[in-house]
């Protein structure tokens, strides 16, 4: 039977192994899992495997558009400096265990993408040499290599969908809500989504799934509102799935407090690295002060993290912030500068290439920022371009660490046992210490991530992602293999969770002729105006940019009154189309994540993240109270959120950070 | 800067019911308008939410008519500048006018082997399911860099 709006037909499918998402880290784990199966099959176990994307594989995930770097490529490097670096500039609390794991399998996935025909910059004499052979790359960082990246995704997808074969692929279905084991209300059984395509509801049932949709933007009024509100800096399509739909199923959150700033070009919100690394310019005032130097003071209010070499991503931020208060605006990057004192040594051919070299950082990954150039005919050389702190974002791959909390590697000495003061507090469902049997497996049986997912690590990037999504993949067959006569059983009924998805669909067509105007009823509200009232409540009560990223308990007391109105209020979107209903669930996700960061900097009674974000009433770093987790569960019966506590344990040595 | 859809060269791909545009963009936006009742333009796409573009240019590099280009976002950037690609299959060129006139034109590769010739598994070793426990990857039977033992304090 075709369906119809209002009337879908449903489709159920039984897997034993569900992908959620399309990037990077989906595409790791298709193609990881294939040798894998491959050998559960010989000894007589036969998974079997469905990828489900809300978009098309070629073009989804954060490099959809391209990038021009890729940000984790050991090299030569240990994977402790790697954990180090990822814990300074993540203020110290990070887990040592998932960062160093990362740091030891990150450079194969590099290795396969050039394989597949990625351009990957090489040092003079190493042309046409492979990272693999021992090519020297061109280094725009400790960390980071220069790629001819336009393509990253497009080759990265075709290989992620030759592995897994297109027959076990599907696009254009958008995942909304996991649902529980019948019998086991802390296992997954299944999800449900609906085709943006055709009037079409997928329910999946499964032993494992793979949830890897992406970070969260758009929960903070952005800084642009009206046609430049999409000129997101990470992409406008994260909507917090990941994070909704794994608090919902009962996983367990860490960090959500986290969030990131990224100081970019302004209002196009294009890449800074290369013209700080590659190209050697510095951030100024409007006076041309240097303000890392000049308020260089400012990082010793914050040891052990303001000393080191390269101090944490949000006191560069703090730096910057000081002299925006104080009147010192507008911030610079002083591009003619550096231009100028690089001409010096260099002949106007190897000038030339310079200049190429800066315009694909922004036609790699940020093309809109050339856009603002050709329009305000900006040409670096001649004239400085201004800085901004963007809106705030959330996610667990780039310099931030929120997400969720997964089983680590067993052989690396985390912690296997849960021992502080606050210990008890921990629900006792939940588990102690850092694993639990399988890789990259949350709290919740069966449900695994990677990516923007996995929280309390961060700084993977795209390889990173890429090779997260591989070591979840492995994990995942393990896990099915171990529990292979297992029978999933949905907790929920398919028709209930049917009208639920669909809901919105019904209150647009239950009320539509009420008014004239389509956007204008009382009995519903559009996803849009929905999205912005998230926006503004955030922005002006959670510490977005309107107050200068500063919050305290008393406004959060009014976020956490108009959030819970917010929430009900989400029964009542409409949805016009399908488009819309995508919309409306994006939304919904928001919401939620949305919610956990708020429950989470309210549970944190200090500024962790200066630069990030200011708890006004507890203005600082407090090392004796807060060094530690914030994690939390949410019961979607109550619809209320639990923070509470867990332990941080180095297990690299910090000090040599600050030698 | 939400990308637009020029009504001289649109022919909504031959009057399949998937454009090209529609396939690619990761956000949903572009449709095509079959019997011209949203945009008075039959058989041709459109965005249907600009302020939701990234500008991320996948339907602008894909269309094969090359009837898709940005008009930089309205509420941002002065009016007349362009930033257009011309994708191959190993390259991709630019051509940017600024609003004053000034042109600047980039060449840059893309990738190094040929679309659609990966060989995803091709001398690469079989998984070896007695590690399905332990780390590494099955391309390596281990993991890529081991580090240095004394660096893990707690062991």
């Amino acid at each position: 039977m075709a369906g119809e709006f209002g009337k879908p037909e449903i489709v159920e499918e039984e897997v034993d192994i569900l992908l959620i998402g399309g990037g990077m880290g989906a595409c790791g784990a298709a193609y990881e899992i294939g040798p894998w199966l491959d050998e559960a099959k010989k000894q007589g176990i036969d998974l079997k495997v469905k990828l489900v994307d809300k978009a098309a594989m070629d073009r989804s995930g954060a490099v959809a558009q391209g990038l021009s770097a890729i940000n984790t490529y050991l090299g030569e490097q240990d994977p402790a400096d790697y954990a180090r670096m990822v814990s300074n500039d993540l203020m110290g609390i990070t887990r040592d265990d998932l960062a160093y794991d990362l740091g030891r399998h990150v450079d194969d996935s590099v290795h396969l993408f050039e394989e597949w025909g990625l351009p990957i910059w090489k040092q003079p004499g190493d042309e046409g040499k492979a990272l693999v052979d021992g090519g020297k790359p061109v280094r725009s960082g400790k960390w980071q290599i220069m790629i001819n990246g336009e393509s990253y995704k497009w080759i990265v997808a075709e290989a992620a969908k030759k592995a897994l074969g297109t027959d076990r692929i599907q696009e254009r279905v958008f995942i909304v809500k996991l649902v529980n084991d019948k019998n086991d209300s802390n296992r997954i059984a299944g999800a449900i989504g609906f085709s943006v395509r055709e009037h079409k509801v997928f329910v999946y049932k499964f032993k494992a799934c793979l949830l890897v949709a992406g970070g969260c933007v758009n929960i903070f009024r952005p800084r642009s509102v009206g046609e430049g509100t999409g000129r997101a800096w990470y992409p406008v399509w994260n909507a917090g799935s990941t994070y909704a739909m794994a608090a919902e199923a009962g996983a367990e959150l860490t960090m959500m407090e986290n969030r990131f700033v990224p100081a970019r070009f302004k209002d196009g919100y294009g890449p800074v690295g290369a013209w700080f690394l590659l190209f050697k310019a510095k951030a100024v005032n409007a006076f041309g002060e240097v303000y890392m130097d000049t308020n260089k003071e400012l990082l010793n209010d914050y040891p052990p993290y303001g000393q080191a070499a390269v101090p944490a991503s949000c006191l560069r931020n703090h730096l910057m912030m000081k002299e925006m208060r104080e009147g010192r605006g507008p911030i610079y990057m002083d591009t003619v500068s550096a231009l100028g004192k690089l001409a010096e040594t260099m002949t106007p051919k190897e000038i030339k290439h310079l200049e190429a070299e800066a315009w694909e950082d922004f036609l790699d990954m940020c093309i809109g920022q050339a856009g603002v150039w050709a329009g305000e005919n900006i040409e670096p050389e001649k004239k400085n371009s201004e800085l901004m702190p963007t809106e705030p974002y959330l996610l667990g791959s780039h310099s931030g660490c929120c997400g969720i909390w997964v089983s680590g590697p067993t052989d690396v000495g985390a912690p296997t046992a849960e021992e502080h003061a606050d210990a008890g507090k921990i629900p006792s469902h939940l588990p102690s210490g850092w694993n639990w049997g399988y890789r990259s497996m949350t709290t919740v049986k069966g449900l695994f991530t990677a990516a923007d997912g996995v929280g309390a690590s961060g700084h993977k990037f795209s390889s990173g992602s890429h090779a997260e999504g591989r070591l979840a993949a492995k994990a995942m067959v393990q896990f099915c293999m171990d529990n292979k006569d297992h029978q999933p059983e949905l907790a929920d009924s398919v028709a209930d969770l049917v009208d639920e998805i669909y809901r919105p669909v019904r209150n647009f067509l239950e009320s539509k002729d009420y008014t004239t105007a389509i956007d204008v009823n009382p009995n519903y509200i559009t996803p849009k105006m929905l999205q912005f009232r998230l926006q503004k409540v955030m922005d002006e009560y959670v510490a977005g940019v309107s107050t200068m990223y500063q919050t305290n308990a008393k406004m959060m007391e009014v976020a956490e009154m108009k959030l819970e109105m917010l929430k009900e209020d989400a029964l009542k979107m409409r949805a016009k189309d399908l488009h819309e209903l995508l919309r409306a669930w994006e939304n919904y996700h928001r919401i939620l994540t949305a919610e956990a960061h708020m429950k989470h900097i309210q549970f944190r009674e200090e500024s962790r993240y200066p630069g990030f974000y200011y708890r006004m009433d507890y203005n600082f770093v407090d090392e004796t109270n807060w060094k530690c987790f914030v994690n939390s569960i949410y019961d979607k019966t109550t619809k209320t959120w639990n923070c509470f506590k867990r332990a941080h344990v180095d297990i690299v040595d910090k000090s040599k950070l600050f030698k | 800067m939400p990308t637009f859809v020029r009504t001289d060269k649109c022919d909504g791909c031959k009057g399949q019911d998937k454009t090209a545009c529609m396939y690619i963009c990761p956000h949903d936006l572009m449709k095509l308008d079959q019997d011209g009742s949203d945009t008075g333009h039959a058989m041709k796409a459109y965005n249907q939410e600009p302020e939701q573009c990234w500008e991320c240019y996948s339907c602008v590099k894909i269309c094969p008519q090359q009837a898709i280009e940005c008009r930089h976002y309205a509420d941002v950037v002065p009016m007349g500048a362009s930033v257009q690609p011309l994708r191959g299959t190993d390259s991709i060129m630019w051509t940017i006018k600024f609003r004053n006139g000034n042109m600047k034109r980039f060449k840059f590769p893309i990738r190094t082997t040929s679309e659609g010739s990966i060989d995803p598994y091709g001398n690469k070793p079989a998984a070896d399911i007695a590690k399905i426990g332990e780390a590494g990857f099955f391309t390596l039977g281990g993991v890529q860099k081991a580090g240095n033992p004394s660096e893990l304090i707690r062991k």
